[in-house]
């Protein structure tokens, strides 16, 4: 039985530059390039992932030195030379590779370790695989595996549970002053890049109204029109403030814009509803006292950032949970894999045992005659029975769980003993 | 028989709060969801057991058991954890039974170390209305125990919000949102509670006394302590008042409720004082 060998290779964004990220050959989206992928001689299942910081194909095949080089040449066209690419590319075999999978799928290789998107590009990914047919048994298996395990490390880690960039932090600091987003209404200052990211976070955690205020009315407009809000001018600020519940805030300002005894009188108006100022503006844009106000809270960028570097050294030590979880699967993975190269042994010996009495009872039988229906149930019976009996202990010995990791020597002594090498084309 | 079924009942109320207590702790640091549920079922357990014990005692003594120091702390601890059980079924507050079963466990200690003896009645409690009057203010004073647990919760995930130390109690606090609403609703329901606590209180004083209201130590401090929980009601109605404000003032009309129940029978004595 020739071996099959599952290969991992890819490039990321811990060992391959963006430079060379971008001169990958393969064009957007997974229909062409699976297309692609599927005129490489040799590949009996395949999957390829692409995303913004990673692009891996993983296949399995029995040729495994020349699919590998067959593959790298896939990935990187004519534009780089193998010695210019050898060293920003990484191909594991086997357990390795199975092993890389899980950590991907657990998002423990995520340029933010422990974030969620991952898991739904690597099931989007899968799912164009096996609609185009690419996968088979083992693909099936192992990418179905590498979910449950990334959903085993998110149930019993708190790998995923902290914020660990800026906006998420924000979120999460929303969410225990408030409760839920939902109904919330958010008051832009300054229309900028930042501004916008965490309007964006705010709208998807619930976030109903957004309000732009802007120094040039047209941006406002363009951003507003975006988050299908309002937009209006600074001025408005003051006003605007009895209403909304969260206001970030990031204006180039050259100083602060907003300050304690602006706002001290808006609460009794607002029954004291609690306001949440986020300062994401360098210089800083809000008065700092105003974190003295009751049932208003400010939180500037400085504090943002130690919120997220406090999640972070949290989140470091759940990953080596979590990796230990990952081990785990790999080699309960590989254990399965070692059963199935069983598999075909079992079989093979069992059809030969069988044929075997098969051959003999159609000798035997005609000589004896005069035996009544039954009697000849009984001897094919007793035929069959006897071999399954001496079958029945190097069946187990094939089997047995003591030595999993050798099955492939158990293997090749069970078919040398019992001749099944000729026989088996499998 | 009755008196021994009382002492072992009594002495599994306090082994199981026990229990309950100390799951809900290591629920409170470790965060394992499943033990947050075990511990919700032995707490129950507990609330099953105290009334037991309490309807134990009603069958031994022949009247309702509030009237000794003893019975009315347990009487109390009933009625916070009666009160927690029946808040939870309608929201769920992110360990607020830690809070609440360690003040059941603190109130069944001072339960379990003063006298428990029976006492004779005197003819004058001997009446209908000692289980509506007693049993009322009693069942106002659990809630106004969560509102209490809720007030301390609230100011300690304040102060991780507002100093941004974020420490041990960040995580494991819910919103202020959901504590403050959890203040609102038990303030709500034990001032209704207190108000009719302090009506039927008059309306047994004019039959017992012939008069709606003597000023007996206990009655003046029941109308403070009326009066407290009215003004933060109040505010909270016109001017809105919410948050920090409202913990702080729970908090106070607590210990205004604790001095009611304790402090005026041993140092100012009036009719209230439970029979010697």
């Amino acid at each position: 039985m020739p071996s099959e060998t599952i290969i991992l290779l890819g490039v990321n964004h811990k060992k391959t530059p963006l430079e060379v990220r971008e001169k990958l050959a393969l064009s957007s989206g997974y229909e062409e390039p699976l297309a692609a992928l599927g005129t490489i001689d040799g590949l009996r299942e395949y999957y390829l992932l692409s995303t913004c910081n990673r692009v891996e194909i993983l296949v399995s095949t029995d040729a495994a030195d020349v699919v590998e080089k067959k593959l790298a040449e896939f990935l990187f066209g004519d534009a780089l030379t193998p010695d210019q690419y050898e060293k920003h590319l990484y191909c594991y075999r086997d357990a390795k590779a199975i092993h890389h999978l899980f950590m991907v799928a657990a998002s423990l290789d995520s340029m933010i370790v422990g974030e969620s998107q991952i898991l739904g590009q690597l099931k989007e990914a899968y799912r164009w695989s096996s609609e185009k047919k690419c996968t088979g048994p083992i693909l099936n298996k192992l990418l179905h595996k590498s979910f449950s395990v990334a959903k085993r490390v998110r149930s019993e880690t708190r790998i995923g549970s902290s914020a660990v960039s800026i906006s998420y932090a924000a979120i999460e600091l929303a969410k225990k002053i408030f409760g839920s987003l939902e109904d919330k209404r958010v008051l832009l200052i300054g229309a900028g890049e930042m501004a916008e990211l965490a309007a964006e976070h705010l709208v998807g955690n619930g976030a109903k109204d957004v309000v732009v205020a802007n120094r040039t009315l047209e941006r406002a407009l363009d951003l507003a029109k975006r988050f299908n809000g309002r937009a209006v001018g600074l001025d408005e600020m003051l006003e605007q403030l009895g209403q909304v519940d969260i206001i970030v805030s990031s204006t180039g300002a050259p100083g602060i814009i907003l300050h304690r005894d602006d706002v001290k009188p808006l609460m009794r108006n607002r029954r004291n509803k609690p306001l949440f100022f986020i300062d994401i503006a360098v210089p800083r844009d809000l008065d700092p006292a105003l974190n003295d106000l009751e049932n208003v809270y400010l939180y500037d960028i400085d504090d943002l950032n130690n919120v997220v570097e406090l999640n972070k050294a949290e989140r470091d030590k759940e990953a080596i949970k979590a990796s230990r979880i990952v081990d785990e699967e790999a080699l309960k993975f590989k254990d399965w894999q070692a059963g199935l190269a069983v598999t075909p042994t079992l079989a093979a010996l069992r059809e030969k045992g069988n044929a075997i009495a098969r051959m003999e009872l159609e000798r035997t039988l005609p000589r004896l005659e005069g035996l009544s229906a039954k009697e000849r149930k009984s001897v094919e019976k007793m035929a069959s029975a006897i071999v399954s009996k001496l079958l029945h202990d190097p069946m187990l010995f094939l089997k047995s769980e003591s030595c999993k990791d050798q099955s492939e020597m158990k293997v090749d002594m069970l078919r040398s003993v019992f001749g099944l090498e000729k026989n088996s084309d499998q | 028989m009755l008196g021994e079924i009382n002492y072992i009942l009594f002495n599994s109320v306090m082994v199981v709060s026990f229990v309950a207590c100390a799951v809900y702790i290591v629920f409170f640091f470790s965060q394992r969801e499943g033990l947050r549920k075990i511990a919700r079922m032995i707490f129950l357990g507990s609330g099953i057991l105290q009334s037991l014990y309490i309807l134990s005692r009603y069958f031994l003594s022949g009247y309702t058991p509030i009237t000794s120091q003893h019975e009315a702390v347990v009487f109390f601890a009933w009625s916070v954890t009666w009160a927690y059980l029946s808040f939870h079924w309608r929201y769920s507050v992110k360990n607020f039974g830690t809070f609440v079963s360690v003040l059941v466990v603190i109130m069944l200690c001072i339960a379990a170390s003063v006298s428990r003896d029976l006492q004779v009645l005197s003819p004058i409690l001997q009446s209908l209305w000692l289980p509506v009057h007693a049993g009322i203010s009693v069942i106002a004073y659990g809630f106004l125990a969560l509102a209490f647990c809720g007030g301390i919760m609230y100011l300690l995930q304040e102060r991780e919000l507002k100093t941004k130390n974020f420490g041990f109690f960040y995580s494991r606090l819910p919103s202020l949102e959901s504590l403050d609403q959890l203040n609102n609703h038990c303030l709500t329901v034990g001032f209704v509670f207190l108000t009719l606590g302090i009506i039927t209180g008059t309306l047994w004083g004019r039959q017992a006394w012939g008069t709606y209201w003597s000023w007996d130590p206990k009655e003046t401090w029941s109308l403070i302590t009326w009066l407290l929980y009215a003004a933060q009601i109040h505010q909270r109605f016109t001017l809105g008042w919410r948050g920090r404000r409202i913990a702080l003032m729970s908090i106070v009309g607590f210990c205004t409720v604790l001095f009611t129940l304790w402090g005026v029978t041993f140092l100012l004595g009036g009719v209230h004082t439970y029979a010697q």
